[in-house]
């Protein structure tokens, strides 16, 4: 141990210093010897402010000071002595031991706790009482003996022990407390208990059916039989697919064919049931139109009535005149209509309907145009083509079949439109080329040949209507003829190159096809424009005229034109008859089933009918038609097989009339005799005709020889 | 007479050559379902084809795993039967000429 000996001599040194407070603290304490150097190095460093030096202190040098001691710690305590020796019984002598205590106890304080498992507490808890415990007590207290005669270190530790022990017993009895038993309460609270609350579904069970059936090897064996016969069909039809595809296109093509207006397929079922619904409300009309017949006529002595039928009125045509009208010729039912405006003033849209009897409450067909329709006429032979003059100057052909809301044919400006109102159109029989062509008059003086060829029409200029007396004078003095203004025409019923040309002067001009520049006679026939010139259904020459001067008059056509033949011939050549209306007279009609029988409408509303066989001054009915004063009747038309007329206005309705027995008397059929034929029946009528004629003619006959 | 016979004969064999397929005769499963039943029963049929019982087990186990419980199964050559069964989940058919097998769910 070399190092220890310098150790040793600094110690010497400061115990040296520190003598006189060791001394104290010795006495105080009165504690071992291995405090000492300890304490106090621990003195020393607290004291460092105290700079009291001992009066011995040796004085160093800087040199000195400066010098450094090393100093190692040790754990070994210098106090210890190294020299102890012990008696050894083994070898009976005293031997030097070779381990020293090095130990130093600096502090120690006894606690009061105990490990329960220790024999020190087993040891408390027997003399507590515990009657296991005492055997255990026993045992502790021979082991603490025991342990007392090992311990060497001292009896303090011992006397610690020992106190601790003192300590310990009375520990128990405090831990327990003992509860006094007279003075407590007891408390106690309850929770608020929720409110139970029960909730309930059931889900819907899974949809089920029943399923039944027997099973036998006969069905089993069929039903394979059946799926193979099946399957060998199917394999069949994809042998030849491609025609099947074929035909499903087909099939859908048609489909979609048929679907593209499913509309159209409900219409005739819903026409029919239209029409059942107009019979069964009109059912008293149609029964009046069949069976009724004035039974008053017996009693009237010649005169006859009208009895008011169906009342055609469409909504658009409400502020439209009627301005013709014309019975189907294929269909007795049907009759068209045309829609326009007599007044210069208020011109707008046209109209021509399509009505039939068997529905009054709305027409078959409608057209609407954008001029006023002044005429139509239905092809005699092809009763869907219909030919129409507007107020504008043009004419144009509907077709009724063709789903087309406007003409199929109609003149511009460009091929031949006439300049002023068409009046009148009329269906020619087709020429040589199977063409159909028709004529026109208008107030331009202008009569037009159309002709249809193919898609459009060709027009011809057939005569002008000139006035050879009177020409006006141009700005440089050239006389240009003016021309006259034709309302109306017919054409004679055998000679179809013979016409007649009512117009606006009161003139009727009798033409022909054949002479475009002359006329072949031509009367003075009225001082007002002549509104409507017929032929005679039976008889050759005899034709009727109407006119805004109130007047309708007979004809006879040639006959005076034979007598004047050296050229005296005067321009007022007499009527056979004529009749004084008191208004305007804005149509007449000759009845078809007799020949002396004609009817008339008048401005004031009234139809007037006339039978010559019967009265030849009078008419043998005369009755107020129009629902309001003011409505003029503008035209009238006899049903070509049925005993009724129909009679426009100016309001756009159309009235249709049944005529009273007396109103179309027939040739009274004779006991034994077979009923007449047509040809006899027109034998009939024209002989009755002729000796009324004859009657007429006879003093003007005689009064020409006077 | 004799190529009467011999066409009686080869449309005899033709049948029975035809009639071992599978013929579904009534199912309202889906299609994906319905194959799947079917070629379960094939199988089972043919795995067991001399224990229909132990065919009915197999189909009835295996179709229990696949599409939930409670599956019953009939195989046999001849039987009769009213079942109630939840809709989409029946199949009767026919297999190997002589077999009908009926599966249907009902819980």
């Amino acid at each position: 141990m070399p190092p220890k000996a310098p150790v040793k001599g600094k110690q010497s040194i400061s115990t040296g210093a520190d003598m006189p407070r060791r001394r104290t603290t010795r006495i105080r304490e009165g504690d071992d010897m291995t405090d000492l150097g300890d304490g106090t190095d621990a003195d020393d460093w607290s004291q460092a402010k105290t700079l009291e030096k001992p009066s011995d202190q040796l004085q160093l040098s800087e040199q000195d000071l400066k010098e450094e001691f090393t100093r190692i710690l040790t754990a070994n305590n210098p106090h210890a002595p190294q020299n102890i020796v012990r008696y050894s019984f083994k070898e009976k002598q005293y031997k030097q031991t070779s381990s020293v205590d090095q130990l130093a106890i600096h502090f120690s304080l006894d606690g009061n706790m105990l490990h329960k498992e220790s024999d020190e507490a087993k040891r408390q808890k027997g003399k507590l009482g515990l009657a296991e415990a005492s055997s255990d007590q026993a045992v502790s207290e021979a082991g603490e003996g025991a342990g007392a005669a090992e311990e060497g270190e001292g009896d303090k530790q011992e006397a610690a022990e020992e106190r601790a022990d003192d300590a310990a017993t009375p520990a128990p009895t405090d831990k327990r407390k003992l509860t006094n038993q007279f003075n407590y309460s007891e408390r106690a609270s309850q929770t608020y208990n929720n409110p139970y609350r029960e909730r309930g579904t059931a889900t819907e069970p899974p949809p089920r059916a029943t399923f039944a059936g027997n099973v036998t090897q006969w069905e089993i064996y069929d039903a394979y039989l059946e799926d193979f016969e099946k399957q060998e069909k199917s394999k069949e039809k994809k042998t030849i697919p491609g025609r099947k595809e074929e035909e499903k296109t087909r099939k859908k093509l048609t489909i979609t064919e048929t679907q593209s207006d499913d509309i159209s397929r409900v219409s005739s079922a819903s026409k029919i049931v239209e029409r059942m619904v107009n019979q069964n409300t009109y059912d008293d009309v149609a029964q009046d139109f069949r069976y009724w017949e004035d039974v008053s006529d017996d009693y009237r002595d010649q005169e006859g009535t009208l009895l008011p039928l169906w009342r055609f009125s469409h909504d658009k045509a409400k502020k439209l005149a009627v301005s013709s009208l014309c019975w189907n010729p294929k269909y007795n039912d049907l009759f068209a209509a045309s829609f326009g405006s007599y007044d210069f003033m208020k011109q707008g849209t046209g109209l021509i309907l399509f009505n039939s009897l068997k529905n009054p409450s709305y027409p078959e067909h409608v057209f609407e145009t954008d001029s006023g329709v002044m005429c139509l006429d239905v092809h005699p032979e092809h009763p869907y083509q219909i030919a129409a003059g507007f107020y504008d100057g043009s004419v144009a052909v509907f077709n009724v079949v063709e789903k087309k809301d406007g003409p199929v044919h109609r003149c511009t400006a460009k091929n031949g439109k006439h300049t002023d109102p068409v009046w009148q159109v009329r269906w020619q029989k087709d020429d040589s080329d199977n063409n159909m062509n028709f004529y026109s008059i208008s107030s331009d003086g202008r009569i037009v040949h159309w002709t249809i060829v193919k898609n459009e029409m060709i027009y011809q200029d057939v005569i002008k209507l000139t006035i050879p007396d009177a020409s006006a004078e141009g700005p440089d003095g050239i006389k240009v003829p003016t021309l006259g203004c034709g309302t109306a025409f017919d054409f004679h019923k055998q000679k179809d190159y013979l016409f007649l040309v009512g117009t606006e002067e009161g003139k009727v001009h009798v033409c022909s096809k054949a002479y475009t520049s002359h006329f072949i006679d031509s009367i003075d026939a009225h001082n007002m424009a002549v509104y409507k010139v017929a032929w005679n259904y039976f008889h050759s020459k005899l034709y009727i005229t109407c006119s805004a001067d109130w007047n309708v008059k007979i004809w006879e056509m040639g006959s005076k034109i034979d007598k004047n033949t050296d050229g005296t011939e005067s321009p007022e050549r007499k009527p056979l008859f004529s009749f004084d209306l008191n208004n305007s007279v804005g149509d007449v009609a000759w009845a078809p089933y007799s020949s002396t029988v004609f009817a008339a409408v008048t401005a004031d509303g009234k139809v007037y009918v006339y039978d010559l066989n019967v009265n030849k001054y009078e008419p043998i009915c005369e009755q107020m038609v129009a629902q309001k004063k003011k409505t003029k009747l503008t035209h009238i038309e006899f049903n070509p097989v049925h005993p009724i007329i129909i009679v426009g206005d100016d309001r756009g309705n159309v009235t249709s009339l049944k005529l009273s027995p007396n109103l179309r008397k027939v040739p009274k059929e004779k006991k034994g005799q077979p009923p007449m034929d047509a040809s006899q029946k027109q034998q009939y009528e024209l002989t009755k005709l002729e000796k009324i004629l004859a009657m007429v003619r006879e003093p003007t006959e005689s009064n020409a020889a006077n | 007479m004799a190529t009467e016979v011999t066409e009686e004969k080869k449309v005899d064999a033709d049948s029975k050559r035809v009639h071992t397929y599978p013929l579904i005769r009534h199912s309202d499963m889906n299609d994906e379902m319905k194959t799947e039943a079917m070629e379960l029963c094939v199988t089972a049929c043919e795995k067991f084809s001399s224990n229909n019982e132990s065919a009915a087990k197999m189909i009835k186990e295996t179709m229990d795993k696949k599409f939930g419980a409670s599956w019953h199964a009939v195989v046999g050559e001849g039987y009769g039967f009213e079942i109630t069964h939840e809709v989409k989940n029946l199949l009767y058919m026919f297999f190997g000429g002589n077999m009908a097998i009926m599966i249907w769910k009902c819980s």
